[in-house]
C-alpha cells in the first residue's frame, strides 16, 4: 500500500534553517545539508526546504544549498520560497531538486501552475496555500500568512488541481506554531474536494497530532520543522506509533 | 565503467548523476550516438509529459537508437514508459520494447500516486539481494498493467508492473535514485549486471 509521507521542513534564511513561531521570532536550529542527512537516516520520506526571506530577499546561497543537499540524501525533496517562473524552476530541478513549491507566485499568476505543469510535469509542481480563518471562512494569505487575499481556501485548491498542481501544501496559518494539532476539518474537506495529494502542514505538537492529521483529516503527508529540529519528536518513534495505529508507513 | 545518462531534455538528470557518484562511478551525460553506443550501462531517465518527451526522442533520432543497444539499458519512471508499447498520456506511441500499453490510474486513488509503495513479486538480478515487499519511491500518473515483462509488481488501485524486463532491457516505475539505501542497491545491482 501507498504509505503516509512523514516530511520534516527545514526553513532556510541565508543557507541556514530557522524555525518561527507563527513566521515571526526566528531561531536558528541548524545547518541544513547536516539537518537533511539526519532526517533522510531516521526515516523521513521527503523533505522541504523553504526559502523564507525569497520573497523579500534576493538569495544565491540556494542553488548551492539544492546542489549540496541532492549530492547527500537519497530521498526526495522539494523546494520553496520565491519562485516565480518557469526559469526559477528550471534552475532548481537542474540542480537536483524533485519538486518546487510555489505559493504568492501562483496566486499572483496561476497560469504560472500550468506553465509549470506543461514543461516539467505535475509530478514536480506543489502548490503550497497559507490560510486561516476570517469570520469562519478560510481565506488564503500571502507573505508568509501577513496578507490576506480574496481568495477562499477550497475554491483556490480545486483552481490549483485544475491547473496542473501535482499535490497542494496547506498550512493553517491558525494552528502554526501553537504546537495544538493540525486543522483536521478543513484538511479533510480538502482532501474529499480534490484528487491530488494534500500535505498537512501547521501544528504538530505530538505524536497524537500526527495520527489525527491521517485519520481525521485523511492527509496523504504531514509535514513539521520545529519538533523535529528540537528533537521533540523522533521520526523513528512517530513512525511506530503510527503503525501501531494501522496508519501504513514506511519503517 | 563507462555509464552514460541519456539527455534529451526530459528529467531530473543531476539526481541520478549524484546517486551513481554516491556508488563510487561517474556518469556522464549525452545524447551522441556514438557515445551511447561505447557505454557499458545505459540509463535513459524521463519526468514530464510521454507525448513531449516522446517528441524530443524523435528529434534527437534516439527512438531510433535506443532499441538497438545492446548493453544493459535501464529506463527510469517515465523513461520505463517510453520503451513500452505507447502510452495513453498523449496517445504517443513508444519504444516498443516492453510489450505493454501504459494507462491511467482512475480518479477511484488519488493521481499521481506520490510517495512510497511496497514492490513485490521481484524477478532478475537486479533485485539481487533487495527483500520482497521494500518499499520504492514513486511519483507517477500512468502505468504498465502486471504483464509478462514485469520484474516488480506494485499495488495502487490495481496490481501493476513496477519493472520491467526484456532482454538487456530494464525498466522500473520507481525511482531508485531517490528511494534511499535498497534503491541505491538496485541501482548499484543494475551497474554489475
Amino acid at each position: 500500500m501507498l504509505t503516509k509521507r512523514i516530511i520534516p521542513c527545514l526553513d532556510i534564511k541565508n543557507g541556514r534553517t530557522v524555525k518561527g513561531v507563527n513566521f515571526v521570532d526566528l531561531r536558528d536550529a541548524g545547518d541544513p545539508v547536516e539537518l537533511a542527512k539526519i532526517y533522510s537516516d531516521e526515516g523521513a520520506d521527503e523533505l522541504v526546504f523553504l526559502d523564507i526571506s525569497a520573497t523579500e530577499e534576493r538569495r544565491k546561497t540556494l542553488i548551492d544549498l539544492v546542489r549540496k543537499v541532492a549530492a547527500t540524501i537519497n530521498i526526495p525533496f522539494t523546494v520553496g520560497g520565491g519562485i516565480s517562473s518557469v526559469k526559477d524552476v528550471d534552475v532548481l530541478l537542474q540542480n537536483g531538486a524533485d519538486k518546487v513549491s510555489i505559493n504568492s507566485s501562483a496566486v499572483k499568476n496561476p497560469q504560472l501552475i500550468n506553465d509549470l505543469a506543461q514543461k516539467f510535469g505535475s509530478q514536480c509542481v506543489v502548490v503550497a496555500i497559507d490560510a486561516k480563518q476570517i469570520d469562519g471562512h478560510w481565506i488564503v494569505h500571502l507573505v508568509g500568512g501577513k496578507v490576506p487575499t480574496e481568495l477562499n481556501l477550497f475554491d483556490w485548491a480545486k483552481e490549483v488541481e485544475q491547473r496542473g498542481a501535482g499535490e497542494i501544501l496547506f498550512t493553517s496559518m491558525d494552528n502554526d506554531g501553537t504546537k495544538n494539532g493540525f486543522a483536521n476539518e478543513a484538511l479533510a474537506k480538502l482532501s474529499e474536494l480534490v484528487n491530488i495529494p494534500i500535505i498537512a502542514s501547521g501544528g504538530a505538537g505530538n505524536i497524537q497530532h500526527f495520527v489525527d492529521s491521517f485519520l481525521e483529516g485523511k492527509a496523504d503527508a504531514a509535514l513539521a520543522a520545529s519538533v523535529f529540529h528540537f528533537k521533540e519528536i523522533e521520526i523513528k518513534t512517530l513512525k511506530e506509533a503510527l503503525k501501531n495505529n494501522n496508519i501504513e508507513v514506511r519503517i | 565503467m563507462k555509464i552514460v545518462i541519456i539527455n534529451y531534455g526530459a528529467g531530473n538528470i543531476q539526481s541520478i548523476m549524484f546517486a551513481i557518484e554516491r556508488l563510487g562511478f561517474t556518469a556522464i551525460l549525452s545524447n551522441d550516438w556514438k557515445e551511447i553506443k561505447a557505454a557499458d550501462k545505459v540509463i535513459f531517465p524521463g519526468v514530464g509529459e510521454a507525448s513531449s518527451a516522446m517528441k524530443m526522442l524523435i528529434d534527437s533520432g534516439l527512438d531510433v537508437l535506443i532499441p538497438t543497444l545492446k548493453q544493459p539499458v535501464l529506463g527510469i519512471c517515465l523513461g520505463m514508459q517510453l520503451m513500452c508499447n505507447k502510452s495513453e498520456e498523449g496517445n504517443t506511441a513508444g519504444l516498443e520494447i516492453f510489450d505493454v500499453d501504459v494507462v491511467k490510474f482512475t480518479p477511484k486513488v488519488k493521481v499521481p500516486q506520490m510517495g512510497w509503495n511496497q514492490i513485490y513479486n521481484l524477478k532478475s538480478n537486479l533485485f539481487k539481494g533487495i527483500a520482497e515487499k521494500e518499499y520504492m519511491y514513486l511519483v507517477h500518473s500512468f502505468y504498465a498493467p502486471n504483464c509478462p515483462d514485469a520484474i516488480a509488481t506494485t499495488n495502487y488501485e490495481v496490481e501493476y508492473a513496477s519493472a520491467l524486463k526484456k532482454n538487456n532491457f530494464y525498466g522500473t516505475q520507481f525511482h531508485p535514485e531517490k528511494s534511499g539505501d535498497v534503491g541505491e542497491q538496485i541501482l548499484a545491482n543494475f551497474l554489475q549486471l
